[in-house]
């Protein structure tokens, strides 16, 4: 403060900012990799000082397993431990789904704020901020799994194939938030507040993670709802986290949840790319 | 020698969202050094002007060219040679100062090392050193400006966009972004600034272009668009009321003006066309036994040239601003 004090007072004889306004010349370019990763720093930084956003994501999927398991675990499937042996897979699969929201969220925030027009104006890669900021959230979701797994195990879920198991289980998952995040960023770049993209994205992700096969079995349910259930993409994977988590997941379990993540991708980023490039703001 | 290349040269350029023209063939040359400076009311234009030089927004026609190169075809050149501080914090408010220009400093492409280094150059050259790990948004307004403009000179750049960088500022905060700008200027960087303050102009910019409805009006030196106006103003404030009458009849004749009234009962005011006839009259007055505490001479404010110029008076755009 003293500094630009003194030399408003003093009429410009400042020592200090001169000094720091000769800078040295201009570095070269970061590489595409190099500005990613910064922006995935960025992404983990927001994690340390905004906390706030992680625990309301998985306020959700902690609720629903403590609620489902003891209310209803013991009618719908005799025991609330044999219950949540099948939830927590698919509570598990939601968070990483609810969880992925906020890249969205947190990409249209820096769009309206203007801190995008400062990125944007920068000599780097152009995907780089949107590149980076999933890569960033990846750890963010790797954490939010980390605390619903825990708690699961801390109230008996017992994955039958141990840690490797689980260890597969938990990357799937974040291949599949990984790819279905790019929805979200499409819908930011369209959007016009944070609020309307979280939304928007929510009354996707709730029909998708609640018409699916994770609380109740679908043979339960009228034939209808049963169609519906069985083309849910969702269900297919949290079909493929029971099996990977139990040791009974197929091949074809699994590359149906990687196809149905690519074809996410191969849609969805380039959209997000070309909204992106357009996006004037 | 060649004459330096200008900083900007642009020519035809125009812009529409909508049915709204925000740039309407805009034809502008700004010279390589000192401040330029883009004048007018809010949403004459001013910021989707600097936003087209800056590569953010293509424009629909007209060319536009920065150090030379075209800001559609060559964007990435251009973008290595300008630094943008937008009219809204362009910094991230979830990180802390230090954090946003480490952040900048590793994307313009230091080290880690250099980065941290260059970071806390800029904090206490810009007074920010205390609250270097606090998070932005607890900053106030004036030291959240003073980050974004060191965010935007990480790297020095030679030609520095900054959209109305004092507004909302107090007057001393104001006041260290105008020595910061003059400091910068002094290194060698061209500015390029917009503003709805006239004074601001007056004060700073070595030439002003005036813009209203997205479309260039005048453009000169402060003093070349006073002098367009065509006078000086005089101010005479007299010991006595009663002596108004008098005086105002007095100056009428020798100055051949018309003489207004001003709100205080004590003054009067004048349109000079010629400012030596002042000395005579003034003395004239004293001779006439009306008495004269305080007088001055000015060059007709910015305002006034505004007024000439669109027709309208730049206050009555500050306070819809505000209003809105």
């Amino acid at each position: 403060m003293k500094t630009i004090e003194s030399i408003a007072s003093r009429g410009g004889a400042n020592e200090i900012l001169p000094t720091a306004l000769s800078a040295a010349a201009r570095p070269a370019r970061p590489s595409r990799l190099s500005a990613s990763r910064t922006f995935g720093w960025r992404a983990l930084l927001k994690l340390k000082h905004v906390p706030e956003e992680l625990i309301d994501v998985i306020f959700i999927p902690v609720l629903f397993t403590l609620m489902f398991t003891y209310l209803f675990g013991g009618a719908l499937s005799g025991s609330t431990g044999d219950y949540l042996q099948s939830l927590l897979p698919g509570t598990l699969a939601m968070t990483l789904v609810l969880v992925s929201v906020y890249t969205g969220v947190g990409l249209n925030t820096d769009v309206t704020k203007g801190v995008f027009d400062r990125f944007r104006s920068l000599p780097i890669w152009r995907p780089a901020p949107i590149v980076g900021a999933l890569i960033g959230d990846g750890a963010r979701n790797l954490l939010a799994a980390a605390i619903v797994l825990a708690l699961g195990l801390a109230i008996g879920f017992r994955p039958e194939s141990g840690a490797v198991g689980v260890l597969l289980a938990v990357a799937l998952l974040l291949v599949f938030s990984f790819s279905v995040a790019w929805i979200w960023t499409a819908l930011a770049l369209v959007l016009r507040t944070p609020s309307a993209v979280s939304n928007v994205s929510l009354l996707f992700v709730f029909p998708l993670t609640f018409a699916s096969n994770v609380f109740v079995r679908p043979e339960t349910m009228p034939d209808w709802l049963q169609a519906v259930v069985d083309a849910n993409p969702f269900s297919h994977l949290v079909t493929a986290e029971r099996g990977l988590m139990h040791g009974t997941a197929t091949a074809r379990e699994v590359a149906w949840v990687l196809l149905t993540s690519a074809a996410l991708v191969a849609v969805f980023a380039p959209l997000t790319m070309y909204l992106y490039r357009k996006r004037q703001g | 020698m060649t004459a330096p290349e200008p900083a900007v040269e642009a020519s035809g350029l125009a812009k529409a969202f909508g049915d709204t023209r925000a740039v309407d063939d805009v034809d502008l040359t700004v010279p390589s050094g000192g401040v330029f400076g883009l004048l007018g009311p809010n949403g004459a234009g001013k910021t989707t002007t600097i936003r087209i030089l800056a590569t953010l927004v293509r424009p629909d026609r007209g060319t536009a060219r920065v150090f030379g190169r075209d800001v559609r075809d060559e964007a990435d050149a251009v973008r290595s040679r300008v630094s943008l501080t937008g009219q809204f914090a362009s910094v991230d408010e979830n990180l802390t100062g230090r954090e946003n220009l480490v952040l900048l400093a590793r994307l313009l492409g230091h080290s880690r090392k250099r980065a941290r280094a260059r970071a806390d150059e800029l904090l206490s050259a810009f007074g920010i050193a205390e609250a270097a790990g606090r998070l932005v948004k607890t900053y106030s307004g004036g030291m959240r400006r003073r980050l974004d403009i060191a965010a935007s000179i990480v790297v020095t750049p030679d030609l520095l966009f900054l959209d109305e960088p004092t507004a909302g500022l107090d007057p001393h905060s104001r006041k260290q972004v105008w020595e910061i700008v003059r400091a910068l200027v002094a290194r060698g960087t061209t500015v390029l600034l917009t503003t709805q303050y006239l004074d601001e102009a007056d004060q700073l910019a070595d030439r002003i272009a005036v813009i209203e409805h997205g479309r260039l009006i005048a453009e000169g030196t402060s003093s070349e668009l006073k002098a367009s106006v065509g006078s000086g103003a005089l101010v005479v404030r007299l010991r006595e009321a009663g002596d108004r009458p008098e005086a105002s009849r007095l100056l009428t004749h020798l100055l051949d003006a018309d003489i207004r009234a001003g709100s205080d009962p004590k003054t009067l005011s004048a349109r000079v066309s010629d400012p030596d006839a002042v000395a005579g009259a003034l003395a004239e007055l004293s001779r006439a036994g009306v008495s004269v505490t305080e007088f001055e001479l000015g060059q007709p404010s910015l305002d006034e040239v505004f007024l000439a110029l669109t027709g309208q008076a730049a206050d009555n755009h500050a306070v819809e601003e505000v209003a809105a």
